[in-house]
């Protein structure tokens, strides 16, 4: 732990077979940050995060975490990781004690350092009450709680998260991020992958991962401001109708759907916003008022991948949003 | 090192006997097995059903007819008119032997001539057909003796009635002086039993965790894959001694069989055979990834194994290939060793060369097992 950079990637490239999952990737990751990792899935995320812990060797680049390289010492980068992965692997017919018990062991920790730091966890996760519970027992919020609390029984510095937070209620999912942001504040670096915007809002810098490659990398706001269209946001009567119609308009880069309206990209908004009032009312659909909105982290996301992918994106788009 | 064996160790420890499921299956499937091949698996020959229609209705015939009244091994049920109803309950399987003592039976013989009588065995069953027309080839020789015997005694000779065969042969059974088949497969059934539990628990728990994703949250943990593989077996080596003690013990208390040698033997032989299972076990485990496919993989090599045993179908009888076949079953040796250790009392001075074989089958399907184990998990 001799740098200051905990996590340094240099044209990492992972390939199966003709496939290129994770295709010629270089970041770096600050210690302390909340570093995340954007994109739909199978894009490459989670390939990535397998190599850097371990599970994976790359096919070509290298790759740093803690300091140590993740090709030859690979073994040693171990001790100083805690991965958390989208299934939650605890084995539901232990109990939450027993499961920390055998990770924290797994880990050498010994045995007097192993009573402190299950309660020390528990008590972190905010499981102490239910530590003699069977994990099956659980919900699958407090089960995420669990998995997070076997992820750093061994103190790691360096947290991975792969889409730690799918499939758990926005309560829970709320709670999870509460504990990220503590441990960040303690000075532990924490990556995280992720398809939800909300939380991509939460992080200190962002990459954006399509398709295997990097598109952009920055700061949710520095993402945001390299949208170059204009967001106009409306609410119309029929959103499905709407967004058909609208698509069809020569002067619209990109139309989505937007929590209950739409929103739509263009470079000409002036142009725009008649002509969609235009279409609107001639297929009797409600328009609204038009605004002019700060892009979303969303709607720089679309953009950016549509940068990259030309045309091809639109596809993607209409199910990246949900 | 030990630090973390011990935690994998006390972890299968739980959830073994944790899951219902599974302690079923340590105890049930164990004692069904035992109590079939018990029971059920005999290839001793009693009370064979026999029809006789007897054509020549004289005092010899009825005095061959006696012959076979007269012992265990067959039961003479049927006494019939003719050559069709005969035929006919050979068709219809009420009997297995049928015999038919030609009309000029006697008169044949009185005339210095030989006798005739046709015997049909009925051959569905192969085997069976081989011992009961052996049986009844028995039957018939010391018939000819007799009716020898009583033809030199007419004629007056010196040898006053007894005519004594150039050979006697009087067979003693050593080992089991009864023939009892159980005595011989209740070994058997302790070897199959310790495969079965060894081999599918080993390549289960391995496979159950690749499931539920646990097996990657190991991975990323700095444990050495030989360390996990020490922890997955351990536990299961474990418990395979104990049901080898469960079967055992039943063996000798329920079905009476009695065991001769020494308990030390039987361990040292019942690990060096778990070398073979357990590794077995893990090598199934790097090519499965779900449990039904290593439950495929093991019964694949469940029946062969227990085929070329020499447990049911003696080894001397099989193609000459499959008898070489035979030396690469670990259990072919195992099963050498429980029925030499319960029957004959048999220590290492005659065990040794199986166990010898069992440890380096062994040991190669152990270093298989880490090699493939080590780039499956890297």
């Amino acid at each position: 732990m001799t740098t200051e950079k905990a996590i340094v990637v240099k044209n990492l490239s992972r390939h199966f077979g003709d496939f290129k999952a994770v295709d010629d990737i270089s970041f770096e990751v600050h210690r302390g940050e909340i570093f995340g990792f954007l994109g739909p899935n199978g894009a490459g995320k989670s390939t990535t995060i397998r190599m850097l812990n371990g599970l994976l060797l790359p096919t070509s680049g290298e790759g740093r975490v803690g300091g140590f390289d993740i090709i030859r010492e690979n073994a040693r980068i171990k001790n100083h990781i805690g991965y958390m992965s989208q299934r939650f692997s605890l084995y539901e017919d232990l109990t939450a004690e027993e499961n920390l018990t055998f990770f924290g062991g797994v880990y050498g920790l010994d045995p007097a350092r192993l009573t402190g730091r299950i309660t020390e966890v528990l008590i972190l996760v905010g499981l102490e009450d239910r530590r003699h519970d069977l994990t099956r027992t659980l919900p699958l919020g407090l089960k995420q709680r669990l998995a997070l609390a076997s992820a750093i029984i061994h103190e790691p510095s360096i947290l991975f998260l792969d889409e730690a937070t799918s499939g758990v209620d926005p309560i829970s999912r709320r709670n999870f991020w509460d504990l990220i942001y503590a441990m960040a504040q303690e000075g532990r670096t924490i990556l995280v992958t992720t398809h939800y915007m909300e939380e991509a809002e939460f992080c200190d810098r962002l990459v954006l991962i399509y398709q295997g490659r990097i598109i952009a990398q920055g700061t949710p706001s520095e993402l945001k401001g390299e949208v170059k269209e204009t967001i106009l946001a409306l609410y119309p009567g029929n959103l499905d109708g709407a967004l058909d119609l609208i698509k069809k308009l020569p002067q619209v880069a990109e139309a989505a759907v937007f929590g209950d309206g739409l929103h739509i990209a263009t470079t000409r908004p002036e142009e725009t916003e008649p002509a969609i009032q235009e279409t609107l009312t001639a297929h009797h659909i409600a328009c609204g008022r038009i605004e002019r909105v700060r892009p979303s982290l969303e709607d720089a996301f679309i953009s950016l991948v549509q940068r990259a992918e030309g045309k091809e994106a639109v596809s993607y788009q209409q199910s990246a949003i949900s | 090192m030990w630090r973390r064996i011990r935690h994998i160790i006390i972890k299968e420890f739980i959830q073994v006997f944790r899951d219902k499921k599974l302690r079923f299956f340590l105890i049930v499937p164990p004692l069904v097995q035992l109590l079939t091949y018990g029971y059920v698996v005999n290839f001793d020959i009693k009370h064979v059903a026999v029809a006789v229609f007897d054509e020549s209705r004289t005092l010899e015939s009825r005095q061959l007819i006696d012959r076979f009244t007269s012992t265990d091994w067959f039961n003479v049920k049927y006494y019939v008119k003719s050559q069709k109803e005969l035929l006919h309950l050979v068709d219809r399987g009420d009997i297995t032997l049928a015999l038919w003592i030609q009309w000029d039976f006697a008169t044949r013989m009185r005339q210095g001539k030989s006798g005739r009588l046709q015997v049909i065995v009925d051959a569905t069953d192969s085997n069976a057909a081989l011992i009961v027309s052996r049986y009844a080839g028995t039957v018939i020789a010391d018939y000819n003796q007799l009716q020898l015997d009583r033809q030199l005694a007419r004629q007056g000779q010196e040898w006053a009635g007894q005519s004594g065969t150039p050979l006697d042969i009087e067979p003693r059974a050593w080992f089991n002086s009864n023939l009892i088949s159980r005595h011989s497969m209740v070994p058997g059934v302790i070897a199959m039993v310790v495969l079965l539990v060894s081999l599918m628990l080993t390549a289960l728990s391995v496979v159950r965790e690749k499931e539920i994703g646990t097996l990657e949250q190991i991975l990323v943990t700095p444990i050495r894959p030989i360390e996990l593989m020490l922890g997955k077996t351990i536990p299961f080596v474990i418990i395979s001694l104990l049901e080898v003690a469960m079967v055992t013990a039943l063996g000798i208390l329920w079905f009476e069989v009695p065991f001769r040698g020494s308990f030390l033997v039987l361990l040292l032989g019942t690990m060096a055979f778990l070398f073979n299972s357990v590794g077995l076990g893990l090598l199934i485990s790097t090519v499965s990834s779900t449990q039904q496919q290593a439950m495929m993989a093991g019964n694949l090599f469940l029946t062969p194994a227990i085929l070329l045993s020499g447990l049911i179908f003696p080894i001397a009888n099989m193609p000459v290939f499959f008898q070489y076949l035979t030396y690469l079953n670990p259990l072919m040796y195992f099963i050498i060793v429980t029925q030499g250790v319960f029957l004959k009392g048999a220590g290492l001075v005659l065990l040794w060369p199986q166990i010898t074989a069992m440890t380096v089958l062994g040991i190669g399907m152990l270093g298989l097992a880490v090699a493939r184990f080590k780039v499956h998990i890297a």
